[in-house]
């Protein structure tokens, strides 16, 4: 292995690309990748980060035994407000995980050659995010131990789940993309694996990276049905990306409820999810860029790119904000008009003037190729995005059940420690699972780095 | 009976992908049947360059995405309209257009399922053993070199000839595999 380096002079080069930073060869995409896992160990930083994300881990536990002892009663939450922080957080992680899935699903199906070096973090951001987003429905139920009353089996009383109901929908949409978004990222892990079990020097990691990779080989066949199966996997999870957060929009549209019930829903959510997703990719990219040093391989071009793709998401959502309040008042539905009025003045007006002031007046930052092209800008405006679609899911639920149809059924809602416990535990969780990908897996896909190193070699000859 | 072989074949390092792209070429039209290239990335045209043209998996996966769609809508169709049907809102037993969501995410699941595990038992895998492994510099398979195999199994394999031959198609090094 070692020592063939003066053989290696043949060895291709790129000259590089607006993707690929120049002077790389299959060999130091590899080593660059391979040695975050196998040789460089954990600094500092990576300590104290990963110790704060445990200890609020630890923080979730808590308060995930107390809500098991007490019951739901310990959050905010009562008639009419009934979905408080739990659907909200849910419906906020589940739409961060989008990005992930479309990164490596839509974009494979595009060629955009660029996916390349972001698809494997980001898909593990999407499977982190799901574990998240599936925490909450579970809490919220109350007796999570009897979660499977969800699940179609056939009990002793012969009763079967709602299959009318959107919730019903809901458990098959939110588990088969979580399996799918496994199956799709253990898949692309397969020939990495390989590489990590070549490389490794310890017996130790050379047999449990060898046992996950399976036995890959690299064998011209097994490339070709490796490469359908992806293709047939992006195919696959581009139509459930879209279908999962419609179906978590059904949640809402198909009630009666003024500020639900409303057509413009899916597409609306949908946009949204993929806004928050690219805003949470970019939060995830610009630490991980700087602190690992991958400039090469996270290029300007990147952080641009999905700059671009933050604010078209980003305008998508501004146009349904504006839609649901022309067709509030189009409708002439007293309760509609009511709704929206409500939202901009009532109790809970600043939480509608923050979300506008960070969803859609900040971002349109964005509009400046300066802005999108500066790491730390990207970064501070991702976490306005974030919080922009945190207040937008909030908003969503809570003003339109604050008020009731009738006024002897208006209530407010006041969130209780245990709400922010366990939606800042789950933040916890969320990193604590990243920083042990990003300790123990190649955070960046090593093959197809090594494609991109071919291709553009291919393309810079004459 | 056939003699167990004490080699499992000849293998060929190659430095980049266009030279082994164009051995396998030559080597299957030398005749070579029982062939296998290794890359560290999949290279267009390498699989046709060794005879294996068509991949069945697309219609495996066709099979197990019509298996979800008929199972999930099945599903939901039966409890509704034989097993139990409850009488709610007025709404029809067999409301199929509620069924959709359901059934939808059904066939992605099965579909998704297929792929994966279609495409590992297409391709024998996991095999935590094969010959291969055997060659020292074949760990550089998973990073930055090209091998192509010629196995003692072909029937126009003889030792030195095909030595002879891999020798002329200019590799770094041939080394025997042992079985």
């Amino acid at each position: 292995m070692a020592g063939k380096e003066p053989e290696n002079v043949g060895t291709l080069v790129s000259p590089g690309s607006e993707v690929l930073g120049p002077g790389h060869s299959y060999g130091s995409v590899t080593d660059k990748i391979s040695s975050i896992v196998l040789t460089r160990g954990t600094g500092n930083k990576y300590k104290i980060g990963f110790g704060l994300a445990v200890m609020l881990l630890l923080l979730l536990n808590f308060g995930i035994t107390v809500l098991m002892a007490v019951g739901v009663g310990i959050w905010g939450i009562n008639i009419p407000v009934g979905w408080g922080f739990a659907i909200t957080n849910f419906v906020w992680w589940i739409g961060i995980g989008h990005a992930g899935t479309l990164i490596s699903a839509f974009l494979l199906l595009m060629r955009q050659k660029w996916r390349t070096s972001i698809n494997r973090f980001a898909e593990a951001m999407t499977l982190f995010a799901v574990a998240c987003a599936g925490t909450f429905p579970l809490l919220h139920m109350g007796r999570p131990w009897l979660f499977y009353w969800l699940l179609p089996y056939p009990d002793t009383m012969g009763v079967w789940p709602q299959f009318r109901s959107p919730l019903v929908w809901d458990v098959f949409a939110v588990s088969t993309y979580a399996t799918v978004s496994l199956l799709f990222w253990y898949v692309g892990l397969i020939p990495d694996l390989a590489t990590l079990r070549d490389r490794a020097t310890k017996n130790f990691k050379k047999v449990i990276y060898g046992v996950f990779a399976l036995g890959w080989r690299g064998s011209a066949r097994h490339w070709k049905r490796y490469e359908m199966a992806g293709l047939l996997l992006a195919g696959l999870a581009t139509p459930l990306v879209v279908s999962v957060h419609t179906v978590v929009s059904f949640d809402f549209t198909i009630a009666l409820v003024p500020g639900w019930h409303s057509t413009i829903f899916p597409p609306y959510f949908v946009a949204g999810a993929i806004y928050s997703g690219f805003a949470m990719v970019i939060a995830l990219a610009v630490p991980l860029r700087k602190y690992y040093g991958l400039e090469d391989f996270l290029t300007i071009r990147h952080l641009d790119n999905m700059g671009k793709i933050m604010l078209a998401t980003g305008m998508i959502v501004a146009y349904s904000y504006v839609m649901e309040t022309f067709m509030a008042f189009y409708s002439g539905n007293k309760f509609d008009i009511f709704m929206i009025m409500n939202r901009m003045t009532g109790p809970y007006a600043p939480v509608y003037w923050t979300l506008i002031a960070v969803n859609l007046v900040i971002p349109q930052l964005l509009w400046s190729p300066r802005i999108r092209r500066n790491a730390l800008w990207l970064f501070l405006l991702s976490f306005s995005v974030q919080t922009g679609m945190w207040l937008e899911r909030y908003m969503i639920i809570v003003t339109s059940l604050h008020r009731d149809f009738i006024p002897s059924s208006w209530g407010m809602f006041y969130p209780t420690r245990w709400d922010y416990i366990i939606f800042v535990g789950t933040i916890g969780l969320f990193f604590t699972l990243f920083y042990l990908f990003i300790r123990f897996l190649p955070m960046i896909s090593i093959f197809e780095m090594r494609d991109l190193v071919h291709k553009t070699a291919e393309e810079a000859k004459p | 009976m056939i003699e167990r072989q004490s080699i499992y074949g000849l293998i060929a390092e190659f430095q980049s992908a266009e030279d082994l792209l164009e051995a396998s070429t030559r080597t299957s039209e030398a005749g070579y049947r029982n062939v296998d290239a290794f890359s560290p990335f999949p290279i267009e045209g390498l699989a046709e360059a060794i005879g294996f043209h068509k991949t069945r998996l697309p219609i495996i996966v066709f099979c197990g995405g019509l298996f979800g769609c008929c199972g999930g809508f099945f599903l939901q169709w039966w409890p509704n309209v034989i097993g139990y049907p409850l009488n709610i809102g007025g709404k029809p037993y067999d409301s199929w257009p509620a069924f959709i969501p359901i059934t939808f995410e059904m066939t992605i699941l099965f579909a998704a399922l297929s792929a994966t595990f279609g495409m590992l038992a297409l391709n024998l895998l996991p095999a935590p053993y094969h010959p291969v492994f055997n060659v020292e510099a074949f760990a550089q398979a998973s990073m930055d070199k090209f091998f192509l195999l010629i196995e003692s199994a072909d029937p126009k394999f003889d030792l030195e000839r095909t030595r002879q031959f891999l020798t002329e198609l200019n590799p770094r090094e041939v080394s025997e595999v042992e079985s």
